[in-house]
């Protein structure tokens, strides 16, 4: 179970709550973190595998995060799944442009999350390795 | 100048008004009969002396031969014109004979007055569109409500699967996704609720045909913009003139209206009317020495020219207020000086190198383009204003007054239009879209 962390940044508590159950069951550690203003020094403490990043949060926007982790040299490679309840291509071409690795709209279905996660990570571990 | 067909069904409306025959007609202008025929059934264009000689004959100001009611019918063509244009239809069914719209507006009035008709309509619509789908685009109360429902179907979307696809479940999970399905059920439904009652609250007037400041328009235009009851002693409140004002459909046309009377009732206070049209009689239409006189603002001045009760035979006079942003916040046209419907006006007014200029006074004559070129005397001023207080934000208004211009022409006269899409002047140095109209 190594190797399978992700930062889940949410600050919807029952949506993070359903993705985090998904999550777990499917072998992945899984943190929580709903103020976005936290979510860049958690990133960074706690080095995951991958983040989900919710695009609109109290505190600093998903894009704004997303900005600042592209910024940094030891985090600019980390694998970003962004979500958003805006499912307009205006957002998906925002979130693509500040660097997300993948997007995906609301509502979703469960499986979808998984899959694109575990899609993600690979992608990223073939890249290293390559 | 080009003179016009419709020209000539109006000298023959009143040739025949005046009983006299064609061929005496004919006959003292020096041409024929039948050249005449032609020009009366708007055949031939008639150039300006012979028409100045026709109108000497049956003793007519020319100007009444070649103006017509009309006006509004032609821009309502050409915009019919433009916007096949914009979408591309002209070019598909062959451009319509532009230069020929004064023969089919004289042959065919009917089925002109109907496709201006048509025309006028297809604006409103698109109004309407446009401004539900900048609703739909722009408020905030509609987003957060999408975002809201977003995120409660989510929440109950994913929590719902979890149930039905986890065979082994633990119980306390079961519990907490039961409970999580009741809330989100509740949120979205209270979400709903306040949409629909958000939705019921829109007032039909408020996405209806016309704007408020046009069902302010309609209303003042049909008391003559004149609102005797404000010259009483102790005028009626506000809401008492407007009430059950058909015009008035919609809240903000009613508030728009509101404001309006309260700056015209201040305006009758700090300028009585007797006294000021004794002065105007007495000075002549001088808005800074009428300001003098009253030691009254110029704004007040300029307002309350253009809405005075129309003395018999007098031509009416025109305003045009803008805030800083160019946009017309009053209009009062007159014939021959075209307002456009929508978007922006000419760029030339005098009105807008008013804005550029706060506080300097710009009098000039203009030469406005149309069917007929016409000129107006007009007098445009700039002011700021603070109304949230020294550190609020300045605003500034400008306003133009229209009126009769002085018989002579002047060097330094200046050639406008309406707007750029119905002007016909092709070598314009202001011009920001091309014309719809080939004439130079």
């Amino acid at each position: 179970m190594s190797g399978k962390h992700v930062l889940l940044v949410e600050d919807e508590p029952h949506i993070a709550e359903a993705i985090r159950f998904i999550l777990t069951r499917a072998g992945w550690k899984v943190s929580l973190e709903a103020d976005g203003a936290q979510a860049y020094a958690r990133i960074g403490s706690e080095r995951p595998d991958a983040v989900i990043l919710d695009l609109m949060l109290p505190g600093s926007s998903g894009l704004d995060i997303l900005t600042s982790l592209r910024g940094d040299a030891t985090l600019a490679e980390l694998p970003v799944l962004m979500l958003s309840a805006r499912g307009q291509v205006r957002d998906r071409d925002a979130a693509t442009r500040a660097g997300a690795t993948a997007f995906l709209a609301k509502p979703f279905a469960n499986g979808d999350v998984l899959a694109m996660l575990d899609e993600i990570v690979t992608r990223a571990k073939e890249q290293r390795s390559a | 100048m080009a003179r016009s067909a419709l020209t000539g069904t109006r000298i023959r409306e009143r040739r025949t008004a005046l009983r006299i025959k064609q061929a005496d007609l004919a006959r003292s202008v020096g041409i024929s009969p039948a050249y005449l025929n032609l020009i009366e059934h708007n055949r031939r264009r008639v150039g300006d002396e012979l028409l100045g000689q026709i109108a000497g004959a049956m003793a007519v100001d020319p100007v009444a031969l070649s103006e017509g009611a009309e006006g509004a019918l032609f821009d309502g063509l050409r915009e019919a014109v433009a916007g096949a244009e914009a979408e591309g239809g002209a070019h598909m069914a062959g451009m319509p004979e532009l230069e020929r719209i004064e023969e089919f507006v004289g042959r065919f009035p009917g089925w002109a007055a109907i496709l201006a008709g048509r025309q006028a309509r297809v604006n409103a619509l698109e109004r309407v569109v446009e401004s539900y789908s900048e609703r739909m685009a722009q408020d905030p109360f509609l987003l957060a409500s999408l975002h809201e429902v977003l995120s409660a179907v989510t929440s109950l979307r994913s929590t719902a699967a979890i149930l039905v696809e986890t065979d082994d479940i633990e119980p306390i999970w079961r519990a907490r996704f039961l409970r999580t399905i009741q809330e989100e059920s509740l949120r979205l439904s209270e979400t709903a609720e306040a949409l629909v009652g958000y939705l019921d609250d829109l007032e039909e007037a408020e996405t209806g045909l016309s704007s408020p400041l046009e069902q302010v328009e309609a209303w003042l235009s049909a008391r003559n913009w004149h609102l005797e009851e404000l010259e009483e002693a102790t005028p009626p409140p506000p809401e008492a003139l407007i009430a059950g004002v058909a015009e008035l459909a919609s809240s903000a046309a009613r508030k728009l209206a509101i404001a309006h009377i309260e700056r015209a009732q201040a305006d009758a206070r700090a300028l009585p009317l007797e006294a000021f049209r004794d002065a105007v009689a007495e000075l002549g239409m001088d808005p800074a020495l009428l300001a003098t006189r009253f030691g009254a603002p110029l704004g007040a001045v300029f307002r309350r020219l253009a809405t005075l009760p129309l003395a018999e035979g007098a031509q009416p006079v025109g305003l045009v207020i803008c805030d800083g942003s160019g946009a017309l916040t009053f209009r009062r046209g007159v014939p021959g000086f075209a307002l456009p419907r929508f978007g922006a006006a000419c760029p030339l007014w005098p009105l807008y190198e008013a804005l550029a200029r706060p506080m300097q006074p710009v009098r000039k004559v203009v030469d406005m383009a149309g069917r007929l070129p016409e000129r107006f005397l007009t007098y445009a001023i700039c002011q700021p204003s603070q109304p949230g207080g020294f550190d609020g934000p300045v605003l500034m208004e400008a306003m133009m007054l229209i009126l009769p211009p002085p018989p002579e022409r002047a060097p330094g006269e200046r050639a406008i239009g309406s707007s750029c899409r119905i002007c016909p002047r092709g070598e314009c140095a202001g011009r920001r879209e091309p014309s719809i109209l080939s004439e130079a």
